[in-house]
């Protein structure tokens, strides 16, 4: 069912308007209401509240920190029921004959567990997409902060001294101290900021896929790299797996061409048996993957946050961890600025969140892209390099946990959602 | 809609202001607004301020800090409000502001942008003598923040600042320290290393110790709390309040009930 939307007065006078009722728009609007500043959420598409209608394919794997905030921000009775604990990772660097179910370290591999505990419980928890969108669509309509403007979508946006002006297409005006961008890789806010973006194109498609499957997967996530690109099994409620599964994209066009037969017997090549029989649920998807980061995130009465200011190599699902850290991070900004009597649109105020994310966000851009490039590399002396750094990082305690910790997005200075607190006035 | 200027004269005559003072920031008066430009560090260490300001005036008058706007209906006045980025944040609070600065050319400023992001407060060019002498009502709050150190006369002007509070009503001062480690960053660090300030923004001699501050502020009806600091994590180039009142700090005065 499409949710309602009852706004078609004329115009709209909002604190802040967000473009992009997403996942990480979504998460920022109910910080931003925590904090007691209301918003408007402009969202292209009808908000959709039905699991079984509202499918791509797709699931998160949410870092612990990730996790911790969207209990904070409310959603755990309705995510709990849909969530499967991460409790290992295995990262191997095989063809499939070097994969085993037996988890202990081997030299050729790399192995996360949680009961090493680096954060306080499971190494992340694995969400399908349908099930976070319309958890967060329930939350974001009765919520008396959040005005969602859905279907809508901004023509024209106008910075001012003093506010920002956006025209949306159905003719109406919208007036707001601070309009963010968190409409994803093509983001309109981001347009109108007219900010040079680096960008890569990998020329890598990402196949993504529901298996059911007759082993229990044990929560056991698996990140092989394979010489076409890196395949990742993450594991989701009952026996039923999450596959990425990254190949150059002419293959992967190929693959899409042909029968669901073809791709199992694809997919059956790479991961071996660790799943035992497998069967596709659903539609295979796909989705070209490049990295493209934002030079400057803020200006005057415009903000990004998520894939509008920086889509990266999905290769360690650190894409939504890291628009969930910009909504943490933007929402406690926006919540103290507002306690110290600040413009909540003023470039002061919005280079503080800027300063606050964008170390982070660049680092695991590039150690991802750096990984990606390090593992797609199938030239012998670099495969063995890359074997012995993995079983390296392996065989040094400290330096794995880190290694964990990073992954999970824990490290670093955490705003207060992703320690799991609610904000508050 | 921009006031005419009050008399800036007469303003300027006041015994407390420092004429090349006030023309050094009236040089500058535009920049104010620019968080890149020359009120940069400012600009950074303003949360840090106005925080501890709404706490401050919160505990000492009785309102709750997490309010929407916990300052709501409160008569303040800030002294030497420059373009207005104390001013602009307390009226934001909720306080009914007065905000007086001796340069024309900061209030020119100040009342442009305060009227672009709509905000109502009665910005005036004069001094604190002038108010005084003109009989002025007393406030319940009076910040006074980085002025002290660029005054003729701070003793006196302190003294000035402090009979402008209320009964019951709290004046918040903040300055630089002087110090070894204060002429070393402020001047020397700030101002010719870093650059973060224009070289002669500060005159080590003018700079108050605590001590000296509580001294002009001695009346039997003012109570005068401990210095807190203001320091700067260079690394994480962030600014906390600390123990360490060694450069930058607050100190603030309760006017007895």
């Amino acid at each position: 069912m499409a949710l309602a939307n009852s706004d078609q007065e004329h115009d709209v006078e909002t604190e802040i308007a967000i473009a992009g009722g997403g996942l990480v728009g979504a998460a920022l609007a109910l910080g931003l209401a925590q904090s007691g500043i209301s918003s408007a959420v402009i969202e292209a598409e009808p908000l959709i509240d039905d699991a079984a209608a509202a499918t791509d394919g797709r699931a998160s794997a949410l870092g612990y920190p990730s996790w911790r905030m969207l209990l904070a921000l409310g959603l755990g009775p309705e995510l709990e029921p849909h969530a499967q604990p991460i409790d290992q990772i295995l990262i191997t660097d095989a063809s499939q004959s070097k994969i085993t179910r037996k988890f202990q370290s081997s030299p050729l591999s790399l192995h996360f567990d949680s009961r090493e505990k680096p954060i306080g419980g499971p190494l992340g928890m694995m969400v399908e997409n349908r099930h976070l969108r319309c958890a967060l669509a329930r939350a974001l309509t009765a919520n008396p902060k959040i005005r969602v403007l859905a279907p809508a979508r901004i023509a024209r946006l106008e910075a001012l001294p003093a506010k920002a002006r956006a025209r949306l297409e159905d003719g109406r005006d919208l007036n707001a101290a601070l309009v963010i961008g968190a409409e994803g890789r093509r983001s309109a806010v981001r347009a109108a900021m007219d900010v040079r973006l680096i960008q890569v194109d990998y020329e890598q498609t990402a196949l993504v896929a529901t298996l059911a499957h007759d082993r229990a997967h044990d929560g056991v996530a698996h990140q092989m790299f394979l010489p076409g690109g890196p395949v990742a099994l993450l594991p989701l409620q009952g026996h039923r797996t999450c596959l990425v599964w990254s190949e150059k994209t002419a293959f992967a066009k190929s693959v899409l061409a042909q029968s669901p037969d073809v791709a199992l017997r694809e997919i059956r090549a790479r991961i071996g048996a660790v799943l035992g029989e497998i069967s596709l649920e659903g539609q295979l998807w796909s989705f070209p993957l490049s990295m493209a980061l934002a030079e400057t995130w803020v200006k005057s009465r415009l903000a990004l946050a998520g894939d509008a200011a920086h889509a990266i190599h999905p290769i360690a699902g650190q894409g939504l961890n890291l628009g969930l850290r910009d909504a943490a991070a933007l929402a406690e900004t926006l919540r103290d600025a507002r306690r110290s009597g600040a413009d909540l649109g003023a470039e002061t105020t919005l280079l503080r969140y800027q300063r606050w994310r964008r170390f982070d966000t660049a680092t695991t851009a590039f150690a991802c892209d750096a990984f990606n490039r390090l593992f797609s590399n199938a030239i012998a002396p670099v495969r063995l390099a890359r074997r012995l750094g993995l079983a390296g990082v392996d065989a040094i305690g400290p330096l794995r946990r880190l290694a964990m910790q990073i992954a999970a997005g824990g490290a670093g200075d955490l705003p207060l959602l992703l320690r799991g607190e609610a904000l508050a006035p | 809609m921009p006031k005419k200027p009050q008399d800036s004269e007469v303003a300027l005559a006041a015994p407390s202001i420092d004429p090349a003072e006030v023309e050094k920031f009236s040089r500058i008066a535009a920049e104010w607004w620019d968080p890149r430009g020359k009120f940069k560090p400012l600009h950074e260490i303003n949360p840090l301020r106005l925080d501890f300001i709404r706490e401050k005036t919160c505990a000492a008058l009785g309102r709750d800090p997490s309010a929407d706007r916990p300052l709501q209906g409160l008569r303040a006045l800030d002294v030497g409000c420059g373009g207005g980025l104390i001013a602009e944040p307390i009226a934001r609070l909720g306080a009914r502001l007065t905000a007086i600065d001796a340069s024309e050319a900061n209030i020119k400023t100040a009342r442009v942008h305060a009227g672009e992001v709509g905000l109502d407060i009665d910005y005036r060019v004069g001094s604190v003598e002038a108010l005084i002498a003109a009989g002025e009502a007393p406030y319940e709050l009076v910040t006074c923040l980085e002025v002290v150190e660029h005054v003729a006369d701070p003793a006196a002007f302190v003294a000035a600042c402090a009979r402008l509070v209320a009964p019951g009503g709290l004046l918040v001062l903040s300055t630089i320290n002087r110090t070894p480690k204060a002429f070393a960053l402020a001047i020397i660090g700030a101002e010719y290393v870093l650059r973060l300030l224009p070289v002669g923004t500060h005159d080590y001699s003018k700079f108050l110790t605590p001590a000296e501050l509580a001294e002009a502020l001695r009346d039997p009806q003012i109570a005068v709390d401990p210095p807190v600091g203001m320091v700067l994590n260079p690394f994480l180039w962030r600014w906390s309040l600390s123990s360490d009142a060694s450069v930058n700090y607050l100190l603030t005065a309760r006017r007895a009930a």
